[in-house]
């Protein structure tokens, strides 16, 4: 790392996250004019788009190269009013809040108090939405059987492929002009939408050129007044890549990290998009200019190197854009889950890692920081040297980058309908989600708390947290005779809610296609153009919704509990159990300890367990796939969590697995935390059971301390791990490398840590099971190992 | 046929090539007073207690039919040894883990199709089965039972011995694996009986004819402070494996203390003993010592 990038790397992480109210101003003012009501809403938006892009102020940090921030500083975050509006208390809960704090000013409050929340109130999309969803929704909503991604952040899930670096926005706007002047007012009833649609998007591409202009011209004027001849040099240079792109397409490496750079800004200046978009397959896109520019001695292998970590401290600099209500107290997190994905398939079919995919790993490694976030894609006919590379990143603990199968990700996406091309061309984004890259709409619409809808279950369709009944009448637990008829009752629980999920989704969906397309974002996402439909209105070539299970390990380890104890050996009753997780197992210790002992569990590769984790996966795919949505695509189903198992878990009683009322559910798709016994090879078979091809993305985490991993042995085995996970079709797998203090936390709770594997000597061991002597001795290495 | 394992350990990545499963067959030739794993000393089962895990439930001591456990003033859960007759009830009836026994008779169609379980790590990392104790050749029937059904599996096997076994049958089984881990502790045999209880003359002998063999052969040292990481035993460790010519390969196993607490456990301690491992510095330079003798070395097997 040379000194620019050390200094740019510290700038970023000094620099504080603030609230910003500029946006919300431009966007507020611009609404506020009495020409803007007799605008087509598309136009609204685009127009709306262009005013914070003309007036927005423009950023230059010192010394960098790649240019542009979203807020009026680094880490200065805009807020959407006409989405979601802050309240005063909000601000002033995200400026006190001890983690992951935003700051705002009086001068923001004020604005938001004088301008923004009297014009935006009952008129944001949020309140659209709360006043449309039914009672039953609300219900679900509040006692924590699913969330939902769309009320404060909008449904821009998505990735970008490789168009722009082929194309200029003024070649996307000759193809919206064709598609204009294509348009047939005789025999097409949706021609005028589509004219107001392609209007707008003419329009979003005009702000995205006026945007890049003014850096260009900044960058003149710096250049201007700049006394040290190489930085003058830099600054004329930038303002010649900001004149080229975006308008016309990139020429060379650094144009092309710009160009993206700007379209990355637009996209989330127009909305706050959830999962921030991505450059996507990064190494594949910048291979031509990578090869052309080291051929004509224009770039180098370390000013590669350079403009990649210039552009790396960009996304840092872009904190998620906080949230309001209960969720800005559930959900504290800067990140934004720009995920790069490096390696993987070419089109063809053949193997795309490059020289540039391992420098791509070096700027990971050294850059460190929270954004963007990485992954390495892991196809069959990738190298192994590659995988490694990727490992001794992940070993140095900061949980980067994560690991991928391409070959699963490609064949979910063909299940859903891709083409074989267009699945080879895409990834996963987000936390795992699988998309074929600039080519859909595929939106995460909430997680599913999977082990509340047992416990509704359970009640007969009452919560117990709170008395109300919300669910079915699916019957007086102790009367059923047979485990398949509690398993049935449960099916037709999951089933009701995921009625009501979706009956309020596709009200959603409506709601953004109606109040906020997305002219900026249809741009870039191939068909929206050609067919005139924005992304939000089904514009995109696939289109698919997203309900996120939570929980499968608990789930699964709660059935069989229940099967195992009540149904088939008699252990205790139903009525003994309904008791025992009632008062929260006070009283009902042994039977606690035989469940959470003598009991099979999902993740050790025991059918008993493992065969109910297949049987809940199939009802709830049931429940969810191929259902339609009003954007012309399928429902599908995912098994990721976020942080939702910790809210999902205060939310949810005692459960029959044991768990004590108000922990967290399991995470992903892994075991029960300390349910997994027999070490990694079992938790990877178990999980081998899953049919992860019809999902569209599993999460699979793996603790392990930094001893499993230190030499070439312990790199190699773990490395057939992940081989012998994709073998198996895993669709993802991360290690988080534990650290010391973890392993004191084990140390004080040996129950929930009985998973934890450590390298003792020659021979590796429970951390558990280890003597207190030995596990100081242990704490003491891996603390020594720790940066 | 059954057999008598104590623990079936999955990811072993330190037994032999790859990703492998480790077969823990109880009952050992020596008697090492650094022993590990205590616990596989013995040929019979044993009761293993776990003292931190014990809630004081007493569930054990209501099960115990021979009346050979109590507590203490402290309310700490005793076990009378000499009373115990082995039975099982009470670990049967500890729903902490808390008792455990130690050893359980298994046949060899359970116990492979326990390690068949991870065919595709084995087969992704040239990884398979090894059998370790103890010695896997104080049950030698059942061990070749073992190395027959997996060489019919498609799965490669390792065995990890001391050595110490008479009749050809060391010969025989070794014959059936695809790789020995050869266990050597020190080449003076008065402090080789002294520490393990046995001589070594019978134990280098076999390895000499081993050596002379087709299976492949890696030696493994546990390295013991003031017993064996002397310079005068280094020497002639090295010097006796390269007169053997065919082997390559060392693995040396610093001591730790970890074995103390399971003998403790199960009411053995007083058959072992503490020692000291030896310091980084003095391993690195054993290490090095195999290295410029032209062994491969690995730290931990």
């Amino acid at each position: 790392m040379n000194e620019r990038i050390k200094k740019l790397r510290r700038q970023t992480l000094e620099a504080k996250p603030t609230i910003s109210a500029e946006r919300a101003k431009l966007v507020t003012e611009f609404y506020k004019k009495p020409e803007t009501r007799g605008l087509s809403t598309p136009m609204q938006r685009a127009l709306a788009f262009k005013h914070i892009m003309e007036k927005k102020s423009i950023v230059f940090n010192d010394s960098e190269l790649i240019v542009g921030e979203r807020g009026p500083a680094p880490k200065a975050t805009p807020t959407y009013p006409e989405v979601c509006i802050h309240s005063l208390q909000d601000l002033r809960y995200l400026n006190d809040r001890k983690k992951t704090a935003f700051a705002s000013d009086d001068e923001a409050r004020r604005v938001y108090a004088e301008e923004i929340i009297p014009f935006w109130r009952g008129r944001s999309q949020r309140d659209r939405i709360f006043a449309e969803m039914t009672k039953e929704w609300i219900d679900a909503y509040e006692a924590g059987v699913f969330t939902e991604f769309m009320e404060q952040r909008a449904p821009g899930h998505t990735v970008l492929d490789g168009k722009i670096y082929r194309k200029g926005m003024l070649d996307f706007k000759k193809d919206i002009e064709a598609a204009l002047a294509a348009l047939d007012f005789m025999n097409d009833p949706a021609a005028y939408d589509k004219q107001e649609e392609l209007k707008a998007m003419a329009v979003s591409v005009e702000a995205m050129v006026a945007f890049a202009r003014r850096h260009a011209e900044k960058a003149r004027e710096l250049a201007k007044g700049e006394k040290d001849p190489a930085r003058k040099k830099e600054l004329e240079r930038i303002a010649e890549v900001c004149d080229r792109v975006p308008a016309r397409a990139p020429r060379d490496f650094w144009e092309a990290l710009q160009a993206y750079w700007f379209v990355h800004l637009g996209v989330i200046t127009e909305y706050n998009t959830w999962d921030s978009f991505n450059p996507g397959r990064l190494d594949q896109h910048l291979w031509p200019f990578y090869q052309t520019g080291l051929a004509d001695g224009t770039l180098t292998k370390e000013s590669a190197r350079e403009l990649l970590q210039a552009f790396w401290v960009k996304f840092n600099n872009q904190p998620a854009p906080p949230k309001v209500g209960v969720t800005a107290e559930e959900s504290g997190t800067y990140t934004d889950f720009a995920l790069i994905n490096v390696g993987g398939l070419k089109e063809d079919g053949t193997d795309g890692v490059n020289e540039l995919s391992f420098l791509l790993l070096d700027v990971i490694e050294e850059m460190r920081i929270l954004q963007p976030s990485s992954m390495v894609q892991v196809s069959a006919k990738g190298p192994d040297s590659f995988l490694l590379r990727a490992l001794k990143i992940v070993k140095t603990g900061f949980g980067q980058p994560s690991i991928f199968n391409t070959d699963a990700i490609v064949q979910e996406l063909v299940r859903q309908g891709k083409s074989v091309v267009d699945a080879r061309n895409g990834g996963a984004s987000g936390c795992v989600e699988s998309g074929a890259f600039g080519k859909e709409a595929y939106i995460l619409t909430g997680y599913f708390n999977l082990p509340k809808v047992f416990e509704i279950t359970l009640n007969n369709g009452i919560d117990p947290r709170t008395g109300r009944k919300i669910g079915l009448e699916t019957g007086d637990p102790t009367a059923f005779k047979t485990f398949d008829e509690l398993f049935e009752a449960f099916r037709k629980q999951v089933r009701h809610f995921v009625d009501i999920k979706v009956r309020g989704s596709n009200v959603i969906e409506r709601l953004y296609a109606i109040y906020l397309p997305a002219p900026f974002l249809s741009v870039l996402v191939d068909d929206c153009v050609k067919s005139g439909k924005d992304y939000h209105a089904g514009g995109a070539r696939y289109n698919t919704n997203y309900i996120q299970g939570v929980g499968v390990g608990t789930i699964t380890d709660i059935l069989s509990s229940v099967r195992y104890n009540v149904y088939d050996n008699g252990h205790f009753t139903m009525k003994e159990l309904l008791e025992a997780l009632k008062s929260n197992f006070v009283g009902y210790e042994a039977l606690r300890q035989r469940v959470l002992n003598r009991t099979p569990k999902f993740g050790n590769d025991d059918d008993y367990a493992d065969g109910l984790m297949k049987r809940i996966f199939e009802a709830y795919f049931e429940a969810i796939d191929g259902r339609p949505t009003p954007r012309g695509g399928s429902y599908r189903i995912n098994l990721l969590p976020t942080t939702a198992h910790i809210y999902f878990g205060k939310m949810t009683g005692a459960t029959a697995d044991g768990r004590l009322a108000g922990d967290a559910v399991s995470e992903g798709v892994s075991p029960v935390q300390g349910a997994d016994r027999k070490g990694p090879t079992a938790v990877i078979k178990s999980l081998g059971k899953m049919d992860h091809i019809r999902t569209g993305g599993t999460l699979l985490n793996q603790k392990f301390t930094p001893q499993l991993l230190a030499d070439d042995t312990g790199l190699a085995a773990v490395k057939d791990l992940v081989r012998s996970y994709f073998r198996l079709m895993g669709h993802h797998i991360q290690f988080n490398v534990v650290t010391a203090d973890l392993l004191r936390e084990a140390q004080a709770q040996p129950e929930k840590y009985r998973d934890l594997i450590v390298r003792v000597a020659g021979y590796s061991d429970y951390f558990v099971d280890c003597s207190t002597e030995l596990q100081d001795e242990i704490i003491h290495r891996t603390e020594h190992q720790e940066l | 046929m059954t057999g008598r394992v104590f623990d079936i350990k999955r990811y072993s990545i330190h037994d032999g090539p790859g990703i492998r499963t480790t077969v823990f067959l109880k009952g050992c030739a020596l008697r090492c007073l650094w022993c590990h794993n205590p616990e596989s000393v013995e040929a019979g089962p044993e009761l293993m207690h776990w003292p931190a895990r014990c809630s004081r439930c007493y569930a054990c001591i209501k099960a115990c039919p021979k009346a050979a456990i109590s507590k203490d003033a402290a309310g700490a859960v005793v076990i009378d040894r000499r009373t115990c007759d082995l039975c099982g009830e009470c670990a049967e009836a500890c729903l902490y883990d808390a008792m455990q026994m130690v050893g359980r008779d298994m046949s060899v169609e359970d116990v492979l199709s326990e390690v068949e379980k991870d065919r595709v790590f084995y087969e992704q990392s040239g990884g398979g089965i090894t059998l370790s104790g103890g010695d896997p050749f104080v049950q030698a029937a059942f061990a070749e039972a073992l190395l027959d059904g997996c060489r019919e599996r498609g799965m490669r096997t390792a065995v990890d011995t001391a050595g110490l076994s008479q009749n050809g049958v060391l010969d025989r089984l070794a014959a059936k694996a695809d790789l020995i881990l050869y266990d050597l502790k020190c080449m003076d045999d008065t402090r080789h009986r002294e520490f393990t209880g046995v001589s070594n003359a019978p134990i280098l002998d076999n390895l000499r004819r081993l050596a002379a063999g087709r299976t492949e052969i890696w030696a493994r040292i546990p390295l013991v402070l003031g017993v064996n990481d002397d310079d005068d035993n280094i020497r002639r460790t090295i010097a006796f494996l390269s007169s053997l010519k065919t082997i390559r390969r060392v693995g040396i196993l610093p001591y730790h203390s970890g074995g103390l607490e399971k003998a403790r456990r199960i009411g053995r301690e007083s058959h072992f003993r503490k020692f000291e491992t030896p310091s980084e510095g003095r391993i690195a330079a054993v290490e090095a010592a195999f290295r410029e003798a032209g062994f491969e070395v690995r730290r931990g097997g």
